[in-house]
């Protein structure tokens, strides 16, 4: 009986083993996670390969790439060039959506407007108040609470934090002197929230507070969002089309490698805090056939792929751009 | 009578008993080694530093210890108190069948995922007290509480009858029977509720997160926001790229361990003492 029942389990597992179809594994950042499991659902539908994706912070997700244990990694900061060494020096870096970072408040008004300066005075703790002077100035129109500025800021390392901390540092030099710009800083002032709905939650419940957030945080959450001044001198709120705006913008500035940033981009209706996220390949596949479905779902994402980012709140990449990552996916091997 | 089966499961039980000092010692050694990094970097000073920039590279841990140990404690204040008045109540003093309820609903306490206590404190508790150390602290003594209840009621049921009744008849009053015949030899039992309830309160993580405010900083003010050690590993660890990040964290886990170990040690010298103490004679 008991051998019996042995031998079919065996047989099941050689048959199921048999009739399974290719399967991709990747590893890494949570930021995209959603659009990236809409992706896979449907290149699945569509092609039959089956990609599963670890959504386990983009640091476990490179710290996996460079072990060799996943097919690709995803991540919201670029790899650096030792890291790119240890893990063979052939990475290649692809752009797959970019995201847009949003300043939500909750101070009993809506409409605030603030530039980079300011901005970078708030969560340095030097502007303490909500009617400072400085905020006055750029709001005229507003009747400014005298209340004081409660600052929340992420506590979990992420690279929504990098894309703002890079924001701060690019337009406030104090900001780049005292702090500096990484997934994880020495914060001079606030509280910390745990990943975005912690800091949703904590600037919901704490009058006269402010945090960053990511776009579809804002969004859903009815939140009130500060307009942010950008190089062109428009205040804008954080949109998904302001944020391929930024792209288009930066397009003749963004590196071969595409491992560069689209903070602060020259355009009228440019959103000033936004960022790519990557997937990171090998370009020298050691499995043909893991590589070829690899590079096929890439061109699929790039192309047929990118209508599904903008109900995410995800910013697809202009199209000039999505070409010449293109380009890079074709010279996978 | 001796037989082959008896030594097969002998063998297989061994086994099993095995495993556990074996994981335990598997578990220690990989926080050493993977830890070696950043105690070279810092040594024994990444104990009382309490920088914490990662764009810089420079950790220190004291403000995490002293926020585990803080809120750790805060906990066992309010909730030490309070189990144990309802572990007697339920056990020595409510004849009702109310008490019924009460104990399946302290039961019920103890089954809520901690990351729903997190949600609830944002909501609750962060408005009344602000994401702080005191907001993690209630929320703890709110998680261990039952722990604490629920054990300690067990071993007060565990007195043997015999005792009360002897109190009674000598003329003492419910509570002199509580405090000379029941709590004595329920003492080293009750320690030991309190203590895993103190193991729960060190190493909960996700609702301390939620509500202590994640502020690397050492304040008096119980109302300033703090930080834990297995807040900062939950925080940090995923996005943890460079080797030095990562082996700091790994050494914050290794000091996680070493506190549980000191107080779980400490906790059974005492329960040691008072079972000397208060052995029946």
């Amino acid at each position: 009986m008991l051998k019996k029942l042995l031998a079919v389990c065996i047989g099941l597992t050689l048959l199921s083993g048999a009739s399974l179809a290719l399967t991709l594994n990747g590893a890494g950042a949570t930021f995209p996670y959603p659009i990236y499991s809409k992706w896979f659902s449907m290149y699945q539908q569509a092609k039959g390969v089956q990609i599963n994706y670890a959504p386990i912070g983009s640091g476990g997700g490179i710290r996996q790439f460079m072990a060799g244990v996943v097919n690709f990694g995803g991540t919201d900061a670029p790899m650096t060039d030792a890291e790119i060494d240890k893990a063979g020096g052939d990475v290649l870096h692809i752009p797959t959506v970019m995201g847009a970072v949003a300043v939500v408040y909750n101070a009993g008004f809506e409409g605030l407007k603030l530039d980079g300066k300011t901005l970078a005075g708030i969560f340095l703790g030097e502007i303490k108040k909500w009617n400072d002077p400085k905020i006055a100035s750029l709001n005229p129109d507003i009747s400014l609470p005298d209340k004081n500025i409660l600052v929340v800021h992420r506590s979990d390392s992420s690279g929504t934090t990098d894309i703002f901390t890079n924001y701060l540092a690019k337009v406030s030099s104090a900001w780049a002197a005292k702090v500096g710009a990484g997934k994880s800083v020495a914060w001079p002032a606030g509280v910390g929230g745990k990943g975005n709905p912690g800091v949703t939650g904590a600037v919901k419940n704490n009058g006269g507070s402010i945090g960053y957030v990511e776009l579809a945080y804002a969004e859903t959450n009815k939140l009130p969002v500060a307009a942010i001044k950008n190089r062109s001198g428009n205040y804008v709120t954080p949109s998904v089309d302001g944020t391929t705006a930024a792209a288009a913008g930066a397009i003749a500035k963004i590196p071969a490698d595409f491992r560069g940033e689209i903070l602060d981009q020259k355009g009228a209706a440019t959103y000033p805090i936004c960022g790519f996220t990557w997937i990171v390949v090998h370009q020298n596949q050691t499995n043909q056939e893991a590589g070829i479905a690899l590079k096929d779902f890439l061109i699929w994402a790039l192309t047929d792929g990118q209508v599904y980012a903008k109900e995410l709140y995800y910013a697809p990449l202009p199209k000039s751009l999505a070409g010449k990552v293109i380009e890079t996916v074709n010279s996978i091997k | 009578m001796h037989c082959k089966g008896d030594t097969v499961f002998r063998f297989i039980t061994l086994l099993f008993a095995a495993s556990i000092p074996l994981l335990f010692f598997g578990v220690f050694s990989m926080l050493v080694i993977k830890s070696q990094l950043s105690i070279q970097a810092f040594g024994l000073g990444f104990l009382f530093r309490s920088v914490w920039d990662p764009v810089r590279n420079q950790y220190g841990a004291l403000p995490f210890i002293y926020g585990t140990i803080v809120s750790s404690l805060l906990a066992l204040i309010i909730a030490v108190p309070l189990g144990l008045g309802c572990a007697i109540y339920l056990s020595e003093v409510s004849q009702s069948k109310f008490k019924a309820y009460i104990a399946t609903m302290v039961d019920l306490l103890a089954a809520i995922p901690s990351v729903v206590y997190g949600l609830w404190g944002i909501f609750v508790l962060g408005p009344i007290f602000g994401l702080s150390m005191l907001s993690g602290g209630v929320l703890l003594a709110i998680m261990i509480l039952p722990t604490i209840t629920a054990v300690s009621r067990e071993v007060l049921q565990a007195v043997p009858g015999s005792l009360r009744e002897s109190a009674r008849a000598l003329g003492a009053t419910q509570w002199e029977t509580v405090k000379l015949a029941v709590l004595p030899p329920a003492a080293s039992g009750i320690i030991g509720s309190i203590v895993l309830g103190l193991g729960r309160a060190i190493g909960e993580t996700m609702a301390v997160t939620m509500v202590i405010g994640n502020r690397p900083e050492i304040s008096a003010n119980l109302l300033a926001p703090a930080y834990s050690l297995s807040a900062v590993i939950a925080n940090e660890f995923a996005e943890a790229v460079s080797d030095l990040n990562f082996s700091v964290m790994v050494e914050i886990g290794l000091i996680l361990l070493f506190i549980t170990v000191l107080v779980n040690g400490l906790a059974r010298l005492m329960v040691w003492k008072m079972a000397g103490q208060n052995r029946i004679q």
